[in-house]
């Protein structure tokens, strides 16, 4: 509880809240405009670019329950690589090629089985609660492996249909459809994680993940919000997961079992958790440097986050945003 | 019938080979988690350090096989103390989060590291010839590694335990164990007592990883892959116990060895969903303590 920067520190951290002011400040145009920037600016690399959207939208969920409702979890990519396999089979196997058909039968999927595995674990604490993540997300693991006639198994599911978006915007070579498509995607996840946080929905959640008991003591229905908050951030989860399948036309065993969950927690940790663009920095900056150094040099990038995420622990608990608003603080003293 | 008979002895016997491995390597987080709370994923870098002493010691010195179990004990012990003071001490009293990221950060580097040494392959173990073969026991035959393993490994259980039980230095355990604050006010330093615990818990963990390193295969990839049964014997078993782990590994030991025979097509599939089944059930895990 203590990794979160301190409660709301000023205007500028967005770190929502009820009593925070929820109109959209200019900064949070920003990554929009670079976004779009991006698009007209970086024509090679927007296969790279949809990828890191697509990381955003999953960070984001996991944001939701690790940093707003304090839901410590090994196995999200439960939920994304759930998404993931439903667009998968629809697309490769069932001949469904709609792609927004697609999305909301991947988000559905993941919903019900955030529900479903939220109201079993979420009455766990602790060790156990990691525990059943990681149970969780390595039985789909399992059996993604060996059903191998309908997931493909370790070969992963090759030639996945997916038809034009809208049936006007046709999925193409250089990745522009699928660019534009993550981004508008994210752009309504990210609407409706902001509108969360700035309700009494997720005023209760901060409350939770500070006082559980305590929330408890004023009659809030601990329970039901946290298994609401899982199945949403499961949504969200699982369309990330399709997103993901749709943009590469494969899906593999990589989106599934505890080291797209254990990298997940690592983009979100780097940005800052507990906060809405800690979400958007970290998958921005690791993805970025994973394209360059991780072929070059695989050994020395995995120690370089192993220290990176220890560094972030011991000296930085709110991460790149937190080292930013550290600095703003700094520069801001001496007028002030 | 006596095909089938055959195949459970042999399944029965894997099997308790692989739990007692299992119990040495993961008893260590269960007292861990027990003593100080502390969640540390990066247990299996230990067991992975272990196999690694060992398999190079017998690859590229001449050293006898139980002086480099011994080695593997001793230096991952002092390692583990090194590691101890100088990094996990400044999170005992952080929350579960910053635990959990710093010990998936502690893996991270290890399996870097690893690479970096070792390479990506499986490294190989060069056993002395005194333990290979077949040893006949009750007009069987059984493969005499196993049979050794099995050995050494009850004699470590039994060592340890006679130390929890019927020491003074096991007392203190189960009374820091039991309520830290109460220790500490009737004098016990609970934090010498801490980093003792957690250097024997580490060496326990490299003597498994030595041992087992002909069972479990020596990898890079070791604490990633094994993480996930050290938690389940601790969750299952119960934190801060001693014989629950044993229960929890020797069941993991016996269910994955006879699916790995019977069933092969559904991996470890049953054995996460049992996990799961039993944790619902019990969240404690078999002989946890209600909090």
């Amino acid at each position: 509880m203590s990794a979160l920067p301190p409660a709301a520190a000023g205007s500028a951290a967005h770190t929502g809240g009820y009593v925070a002011d929820p109109r959209i400040r200019w900064q949070e145009w920003l990554p929009w405009v670079l976004a779009v920037a991006a698009f007209f600016g970086a024509p090679d690399y927007l296969s790279l670019g949809a990828r890191i959207l697509i990381f955003i939208l999953f960070a984001l969920s996991l944001d939701l329950i690790l940093g707003y409702a304090g839901i410590i979890t090994l196995g999200h990519s439960a939920f994304f690589g759930v998404g993931a396999y439903v667009a998968g089979i629809l697309g490769a196997k069932l001949g469904v090629t709609d792609p927004l058909v697609q999305l909301a039968a991947a988000a559905a999927a993941a919903g019900v089985l955030g529900v479903v595995t939220g109201a079993i674990i979420l009455r766990t604490t602790g060790l156990t609660l990691l525990m059943l993540t990681l149970a969780i997300t390595l039985v789909f693991l399992e059996i993604a492996n060996k059903a191998t006639s309908i997931t493909g198994g370790a070969d992963g599911l090759a030639g996945v249909v997916v038809a034009p978006v809208l049936g006007l915007f046709r999925f193409d070579l250089y990745g522009k459809t699928a660019y534009l498509y993550s981004l508008a995607v994210l752009f309504v996840g990210w609407w409706l994680v902001r509108r969360l946080i700035y309700s009494p929905f997720g005023a209760s959640l901060t409350g939770i993940r500070e006082n559980a008991v305590r929330m408890h003591a004023v009659g809030a229905p601990v329970y039901a919000r946290m298994v609401a908050v899982y199945a949403i951030s499961a949504t969200l989860a699982g369309i990330a997961g399709a997103l993901l399948t749709q943009t590469h036309q494969f899906v593999g065993l990589n989106v599934l079992g505890l080291e797209p969950s254990g990298e997940l927690l690592i983009m979100l940790i780097l940005g800052g958790v507990g906060r809405i663009y800690g979400a958007f920095v970290g998958p921005f900056v690791y993805l970025i440097a994973q394209d360059y150094l991780a072929k070059q040099f695989p050994e020395y990038w995995y120690f370089g986050i192993g220290l990176i995420l220890v560094l972030v622990v011991l000296f930085a608990r709110g991460g790149i945003l937190g080292i930013v608003d550290a600095a703003l603080a700094r520069l801001r003293r001496p007028s002030a | 019938m006596e095909a089938f008979l055959s195949s459970l002895v042999s399944v029965a016997f894997h099997g308790l080979a692989y739990g007692m491995i299992l119990y040495v390597i993961s008893v260590g987080l269960a007292v861990t988690m027990g003593l100080m709370g502390f969640a540390n994923l990066a247990h299996g870098v230990f067991a992975m350090a272990g196999g690694y002493i060992l398999t190079s010691s017998l690859q590229h010195t001449s050293i006898p096989f139980p002086a480099a179990l011994a080695l593997a004990f001793f230096a991952v012990a002092a390692g583990s103390v090194v590691l101890e003071r100088t990094l996990y001490a400044r999170l005992y009293g952080a929350g579960e989060l910053e635990q959990v990221l710093f010990t998936i950060g502690l893996i991270f580097m290890a399996v870097a590291v690893a690479r970096l040494i070792f390479g990506t392959l499986q490294a190989p173990v060069m056993l002395p010839d005194y333990i290979r073969g077949q040893y006949p026991l009750f007009g069987r035959e059984f493969p005499t590694y196993r049979v050794f393993l099995i050995a050494v490994s009850g004699a470590m259980i039994a060592a340890l335990w006679f130390g929890v039980e019927r020491t003074r230095w096991g007392a203190m355990v189960r009374a820091a164990v039991d309520n830290r604050p109460m220790a500490q006010s009737v004098g016990i330093n609970t934090r010498r007592l801490f980093t003792l615990t957690f250097a024997l818990g580490s060496g326990l963990a490299g003597l498994g990883g030595a041992l087992g390193a002909e069972i479990v295969a020596v990898q890079p990839t070791y604490p990633l892959e094994q993480l996930v049964f050290y938690l389940i014997v601790v969750a299952v078993g119960g934190q801060g116990s001693l014989r629950g782990p044993l229960v929890a590994a020797l069941l993991i030991g016996f269910s994955d060895t006879a699916l790995k025979y019977w069933l092969p097509q559904f991996g470890a599939f049953f054995i996460y969903v049992a996990t799961i089944a039993l944790l619902l059930w019990r969240p404690m895990g078999l002989f946890g303590r209600r909090v």
